[in-house]
C-alpha cells in the first residue's frame, strides 16, 4: 500500500498541483476573456528559464529566484497581450486563439535561441526522499505542493473578498452586466494577465525543478493543462484545481493499466470524454 | 438646450428630444420624444421590435444618438458614457441577464456599488428594507432564484447608488401575477422614497394601469402619450396595440 502511494499518488499529486497552476491560467483566460489560449504552455517554460537565468545571472537560489521570474512573465504576458491579442479583441475569438498559437511557437524558439535545445537543471544536488511514516517525500515535492496551495488560498481569498476580484468574477459571469456598474474592461483585463503569467511561471518552473527543463515541457503539459481546466469546469478556478489533481493522478495511474508510452493519452481521452458527456464540467463552468 | 426653472412648474427630470439613433448605420428609433417628472413613474408601451429596449438603452449611452437630445436634470447628457450617466444619478436594469448569476445576493448589490466610495451600510439597510426577501437569500447565488427574486436582485443593484432616476426594462417579464403585483408595488415605494421610474411593460393593460404616464411607441418613434387611463379607455390605441 505504501509503495503504491509512494510510486503512484505522491508523484500524480505533484504533476497534479503543476497542471492545476497552468490550468487555473487557462480558465481565467476562458472566462475572463474568453478564448482559449494556446500559447499557455510556452508561456510558462518561458517562465521557468526566466527563473534559471536569474538563477545563472544574479545567484540567487532556483527558489528565490522564482519571484522574480513569476513578476517577469506577468508582465511579459502583459506585454503579448498589448502587442498581440489586445488588436484582435473585436475580431472573432477564433484569430485570437490562432494568435495564440504562433506566439506559443514564437516564445519557444527565444527560449530554444538563447538557451539551446539540450536539457537544463536548476540545480546538480540530488535532493533525498525523506521518509514521514513511509511516505517518501522530496523537498521539492513538499515545496511544490506548499507553493500551490499558497497561490491558490491567495488567488482565491483575492477573487472573493477583494474589490477587484470581484470585478474579475463579475466580468467571466456577465460581462455587459459589469461594464454597467462601472467595471473598467481594460484594468480587468491587465489584472487577469498579470496572474495569468505569474502562476504560468510557478508552473513551468515546479515542472522543471521536479524533473528537468526542457524547451517542450510546457507545450507537452498544455494538452493535460486544458483538461484539467474543462474537467473542472470553464472558468471555475476551484475546479481548475480538481481537475488537475485528477488528470495528474489519472496520468500516474493509467501506466497500471496501458504501457506508459500511452500516458500522455490519459489526459486526451478524459477530456474527450469529459467533453461528450459533462461539457459544463464537475463545477459547472461555462460551456464551450 | 437651456431649460429655466420656473416656480409654477415643475422641471422634468428627463427629457428626451426627438431622438434619432440605433446601433449600426439604420436608425432604430425614428424621433422619440418624452419626458418625466421628478416622483413620477412614466411606462413605455408598444409591439415587439417597436425600439422600446433602444430608447430606454439610448438614455444609458448605449446607443449611438445621430441627432436629437437628451436632458437629465436640465443637463445635456446626450452622447456621455454609461459610467458617467451612473455616477450622475441613472441607473439601468437591463430586460435580460440583468444579474451576476454566479454571485451571491449581497455581492451582487456590492456590484451594484462599485463606483461608491465609503461606508456602504446604508445603502444595504436601504435595499434590505426594500427587498426583505432579499435579506433572507442574501448568500444564496443569484443564479439559484426564482425568476421575481432575480429581479429584485437586479432592481436592489441598480437602486445601491441611490439613483434619482431608474430605468426598468421589462421588469415584470415571465413573472406570475402575484409578483408582478409586488414588483409594480416595489416601483410606488421607490417612487414614493424619491426616485423616478421609467419603464417598458409588455403588460401593458397593468402597467397603464398602474403609473402615472404613458408612452405608446410604434416602429421607433411616440404614437400616443397621456396618462395611463386615457391610453387605456382610447380605443383606437386599445385596438391597434393593446390587443383589443
Ligand atoms: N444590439 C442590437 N444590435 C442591432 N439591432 C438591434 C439590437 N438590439 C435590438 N435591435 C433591433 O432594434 C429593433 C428594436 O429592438 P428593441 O429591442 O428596442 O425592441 P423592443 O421594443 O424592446 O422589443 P421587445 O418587446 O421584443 O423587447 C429591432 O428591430 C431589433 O432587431
Ligand atoms: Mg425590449
Amino acid at each position: 500500500m505504501l509503495e503504491f502511494i509512494n510510486f503512484y499518488i505522491i508523484p500524480g499529486i505533484v504533476i497534479g498541483a503543476i497542471y492545476a497552476l497552468g490550468a487555473i491560467g487557462i480558465t481565467l483566460i476562458f472566462g475572463i476573456l474568453r478564448f482559449g489560449h494556446f500559447a499557455h504552455g510556452d508561456l510558462a517554460t518561458t517562465g521557468a528559464y526566466l527563473a534559471l537565468g536569474v538563477t545563472t545571472l544574479i545567484g540567487l537560489t532556483p527558489w528565490l529566484s522564482l519571484p522574480v521570474a513569476m513578476i517577469l512573465t506577468a508582465l511579459l504576458a502583459y506585454g503579448i497581450h498589448r502587442l498581440f491579442y489586445r488588436h484582435l479583441e473585436a475580431r472573432p475569438k477564433i484569430l485570437t486563439v490562432m494568435a495564440s498559437l504562433g506566439i506559443g511557437m514564437m516564445l519557444r524558439s527565444v527560449v530554444q535561441v538563447a538557451w539551446g535545445v539540450d536539457p537544463l537543471a536548476y540545480g546538480s544536488g540530488i535532493a533525498r526522499a525523506q521518509s514521514f511514516a513511509g511516505l517518501m517525500l522530496r523537498p521539492r515535492e513538499i515545496a511544490t505542493l506548499a507553493l500551490t496551495l499558497a497561490l491558490v488560498a491567495t488567488l482565491l481569498a483575492f477573487l472573493r473578498y477583494s474589490k477587484w476580484g470581484k470585478a474579475m468574477r463579475a466580468m467571466s459571469d456577465n460581462p455587459d452586466l459589469a461594464r454597467l456598474c462601472g467595471v473598467d474592461n481594460d484594468r480587468v483585463t491587465r489584472l487577469t494577465w498579470f496572474i495569468v503569467g505569474a502562476l504560468a511561471a510557478a508552473s513551468g518552473f515546479c515542472l522543471g525543478i521536479n524533473t528537468e527543463l526542457t524547451t517542450m515541457m510546457g507545450w507537452s503539459a498544455m494538452l493535460s493543462m486544458f483538461a484539467a481546466a474543462v474537467l473542472g469546469g470553464v472558468g471555475r478556478v476551484e475546479g481548475a484545481v480538481v481537475g488537475g489533481l485528477v488528470i495528474g493522478l489519472a496520468e500516474e495511474l493509467s501506466v497500471l493499466l496501458v504501457p506508459s508510452p500511452y500516458k500522455s493519452a490519459t489526459a486526451f481521452v478524459i477530456l474527450l470524454a469529459i467533453l461528450l458527456l459533462r461539457p459544463q464540467g464537475i463545477f459547472k463552468g461555462k460551456v464551450l | 438646450m437651456t431649460h429655466t426653472p420656473s416656480l409654477d412648474r415643475p422641471q422634468p427630470i428627463l427629457i428626451m428630444h426627438q431622438v434619432r439613433g440605433g446601433y449600426g448605420d439604420a436608425d432604430i428609433l425614428q424621433g422619440v420624444s418624452l419626458t418625466v417628472m421628478p416622483q413620477e413613474i412614466v411606462v413605455i408601451v408598444g409591439p415587439n421590435g417597436a425600439g422600446k429596449s433602444t430608447a430606454m438603452k439610448a438614455v444609458f449611452g448605449l446607443v449611438r444618438i445621430r441627432s436629437g437630445a437628451i436632458v437629465f436634470e436640465g443637463e445635456d447628457i446626450t452622447g456621455w458614457s454609461p459610467d458617467r450617466i451612473v455616477r450622475r444619478g441613472i441607473s439601468y436594469v437591463p430586460q435580460v441577464d440583468n444579474v451576476f448569476r454566479e454571485m451571491t445576493v449581497h455581492e451582487n448589490l456590492e456590484m451594484g456599488a462599485f463606483l461608491a466610495k465609503g461606508d456602504l451600510s446604508a445603502a444595504y439597510d436601504r435595499i434590505y428594507a426594500l427587498f426583505p426577501d432579499l435579506k433572507t437569500k442574501r448568500h444564496a447565488l443569484a443564479g439559484d432564484l426564482s425568476g421575481g427574486q432575480r429581479q429584485m436582485v437586479a432592481m436592489g443593484r441598480a437602486l445601491m447608488l441611490d439613483p434619482k432616476l431608474l430605468l426598468l426594462d421589462e421588469p415584470t417579464a415571465g413573472l406570475s401575477p402575484k409578483y408582478m403585483e409586488q414588483i409594480f408595488q416595489i416601483c410606488r415605494d421607490v417612487r414614493d422614497s424619491g426616485v423616478s421610474i421609467l419603464l417598458v411593460e409588455q403588460h401593458a393593460k397593468q402597467a397603464l394601469a398602474f403609473c402615472d404616464r404613458g408612452y405608446v411607441l410604434a416602429t421607433g418613434a411616440n404614437r400616443f402619450e397621456g396618462s395611463g387611463r386615457a391610453i387605456l379607455e382610447d380605443p383606437e390605441i386599445a385596438q391597434m396595440f393593446l390587443g383589443g
